[in-house]
């Protein structure tokens, strides 16, 4: 197990290099330093003197590869390194000042999806076969339909305009952010809840076709007792990854949210850098969005053998 | 006479050569056992004939909307929709009016309409309705323009990787590995900045994200049969690597890439309207439906509230992917009733 992590993590090395050398040449076919120079400095008509000071400023003017080497170098030893805007703060201060906004809706969010979807498919199981579970299916296959916009505007219409019960968009620090987290959470479960239940549903049948019971029914095992204690607990594994690997997503995978809600946090801050060109940002925003997603993916394999015992990795 | 002339552009033979390509595809597989199986079956599930109905009027529509001609020589030229439209003398008003409204409306002094307007009128006037109808073109492209791009290059790649291993599949794997690390809408923004707005370039930003899915998929299912025995025994029969794959394991991972990719097609049309949302999709110009419910955000803080764009273009793009759904999930259970999910 742990020569496999070793291995895992080795092997993540080249991908965080592969992801770094993406976003180097995607920026530099967007845009040219002198052109970025230009937007940034503050004087009207920047004279050339300017721009090549700004350059150098930043490290603009060494050769490409030596650029390429020496950001990704800073990136992997976790210097962010100074945004490239005009005030030229730290990455890093940013990232410290708007984690939390992010963080309190992913984990909200996650929890309650978590929870609700997972009743909601045992019931759905319980009653396999009946109009409750054609009904409850169909609706999910409804609310799969309806696109992300629709509920967001509709929930900002309806709580926010209509029922006034809370703000529209927005965020405030402290106990006042749960008002201002609850409708962004309300969307985000609500957008994930129809494919979320039909794929826990199908996951709990398919345990259902088992062997194992059968074996307990005709043991006398009530359904109920079946369902909760037998049957959940083996679902639990496909529940398991298929969870795990929502993790990194909750990290930028709020962005749409979060720009949509006007939340000060590190997806509008990444949404924000990429409208206005900030390299640096977007630079250290995708490589720590990446490193969390490789993360992810070790934590599901890790996860998936802690559960299942069959399961061993090599 | 102008306007005949004009008919004849490739433009206008590129939907008709899809069209035609699709329907033959469709006829030539029914005469495979497999697939006589699954239209046998699809064709006993009411729900799936029904969505499949919807689905071709929305084809038909966006169809309507991508034959052009002009009708007369210094006119642009206009589709079918548009055309039939002028036929009827919907013009364009000032700004909003409500469906059936015989005044516009969000004006201190409202103005009589000039035409009658089932679905009312946006902010500059144009007819809700016909913007609807042309957002289904759009629709149809993204879905599957997109799909037509990014099929032969995941099958493609996922194959190499499954049946020639080691340093094939190490290469492919880590391709399509740090592709799959970057957030997807990420990468869709940064590859629109690069390629520049407009609706092809969408259909290769979106790509650039859903092909990984695919590949990895084809990839695990080319593994799966590179040591069956009927490949085993190609093989020792002394048939080329490459013919193995083309005769040999291609038919048999085709339903699966093929259900996959249906099933796909609904999720890029509704990213399509998530882009849109953001600022960088479909340019305006063309019939989007992002665009209209983009639009609509601000409308609904307008005392009286403008619902009629919204909900034309939210309805019209709940009604294609629920048809799509229905029928994707209904060709898998037809397919391979092993996969059906209840």
């Amino acid at each position: 197990m742990i020569g496999y992590l070793i291995r895992r993590l080795l092997y993540s090395i080249p991908i965080l290099i592969g992801v770094c050398f993406l976003t180097f040449v995607l920026f530099y076919m967007t845009a040219s330093p002198t052109e970025i120079a230009r937007r940034n400095l503050s004087a009207k008509n920047p004279t050339a003197q300017q721009i090549k000071d700004w350059e150098h400023q930043h490290g603009y003017d060494k050769p490409k590869w030596q650029q390429f080497v020496d950001t990704t170098e800073g990136l992997f030893l976790l210097r962010l390194g100074r945004s490239d805007s005009v005030k030229g703060e730290r990455v890093m201060t940013r990232i410290k000042e708007s984690w939390f906004p992010s963080f309190e809706i992913a984990l909200l969010s996650f929890t309650a999806a978590i929870t609700i979807n997972l009743s909601l498919a045992l019931v759905v199981a319980y009653f396999r076969g009946t109009y409750l579970d054609i009904y409850g299916t169909s609706l999910c296959v409804f609310m799969m339909s309806v696109t992300y916009l629709v509920y967001i505007i509709g929930g900002q219409f309806v709580f926010g305009r209509l029922l006034k019960l809370t703000p529209v968009a927005g965020f405030l620090p402290g106990w006042e952010s749960l008002r201002f987290a609850f409708l962004p959470v309300v969307v985000a479960v609500i957008s994930g809840m129809g494919a979320s239940v039909r794929q826990f549903r199908t996951f709990m049948l398919d345990e259902m076709n088992q062997d194992y019971v059968r074996t307990a029914r005709a043991k006398g095992v009530s359904e109920a007792q079946v369902l909760f204690k037998h049957v959940l607990k083996n679902a639990a594994i496909p529940v398991l990854t298929t969870s795990v690997q929502a993790i990194p997503g909750l990290f930028l995978g709020s962005i749409l949210l979060e720009s949509f809600f006007n939340i000060p946090g590190l997806g509008n801050y990444l949404v924000d850098a990429i409208n206005s060109q900030d390299f640096a940002v977007v630079r250290a925003m995708v490589f720590i969005g990446a490193l969390v997603t490789i993360f992810g993916y070790i934590l599901t394999d890790i996860s998936y053998a802690l559960v299942d015992k069959r399961v061993r990795l090599e | 006479m102008q306007a005949f002339t004009s008919l004849f552009t490739i433009s206008n033979l590129v939907p008709i050569v899809a069209i035609v390509v699709v329907l033959a595809g469709i006829r030539r597989a029914g005469r495979q056992p497999l697939w006589a199986e699954a239209y046998r079956r699809l064709g006993r599930n009411r729900a799936a004939i029904f969505s499949l109905v919807i689905i071709g009027v929305y084809c038909f529509v966006a169809t309507l909307d991508s034959i052009t001609w002009k009708s007369n020589a210094l006119a642009q030229p206009e589709s079918v929709i548009t055309h039939l439209f002028n036929a009827m003398h919907v013009e364009a008003e000032r700004t909003y009016s409500a469906p059936f409204a015989k005044m516009t409306t969000g004006e201190p002094h409202p103005h009589p309409l000039k035409g009658w307007h089932v679905l009312g009128t946006d902010g500059s006037g144009n007819d809700v309705l016909l913007e609807t109808l042309r957002g289904c073109r759009t629709s149809i492209i993204i879905g599957g323009f997109t799909s037509l791009l990014i099929t032969p290059v995941a099958v493609l790649l996922g194959m190499l990787a499954g049946y020639f291993g080691h340093r094939v599949d190490d290469l492919i794997q880590y391709l399509y590995t740090t592709l799959g690390s970057v957030p997807g809408i990420l990468l869709n923004i940064a590859f629109l900045l690069v390629l520049g707005p407009g609706l092809v370039n969408l259909c290769f930003a979106l790509g650039i994200t859903s092909w990984v899915d695919l590949c990895r998929l084809v990839r695990g299912e080319t593994l799966k049969h590179r040591d069956r025995e009927y490949v085993r025994a190609a093989r020792a029969l002394g048939v080329r690597d490459i013919r193995i794959l083309v005769t040999h394991i291609l038919p048999n991972i085709l339903p699966v890439v093929i259900i996959t990719v249906t099933l796909n097609f609904s999720s890029l049309v509704l990213s399509e309207t998530i882009l849109s949302y953001l600022g960088i999709g479909v340019p305006a110009g063309t019939g989007s439906w992002g665009n209209m419910i983009d639009a609509a955000r601000l409308e609904l803080a307008r005392d009286p509230i403008i619902w009629w764009n919204l909900t034309a273009a939210s309805t019209a793009l709940f009604i294609l992917v629920l048809a799509l759904n229905v029928f994707s999930d209904a060709l898998r259970d037809a397919v391979d009733p092993r996969l059906r999910s209840s």
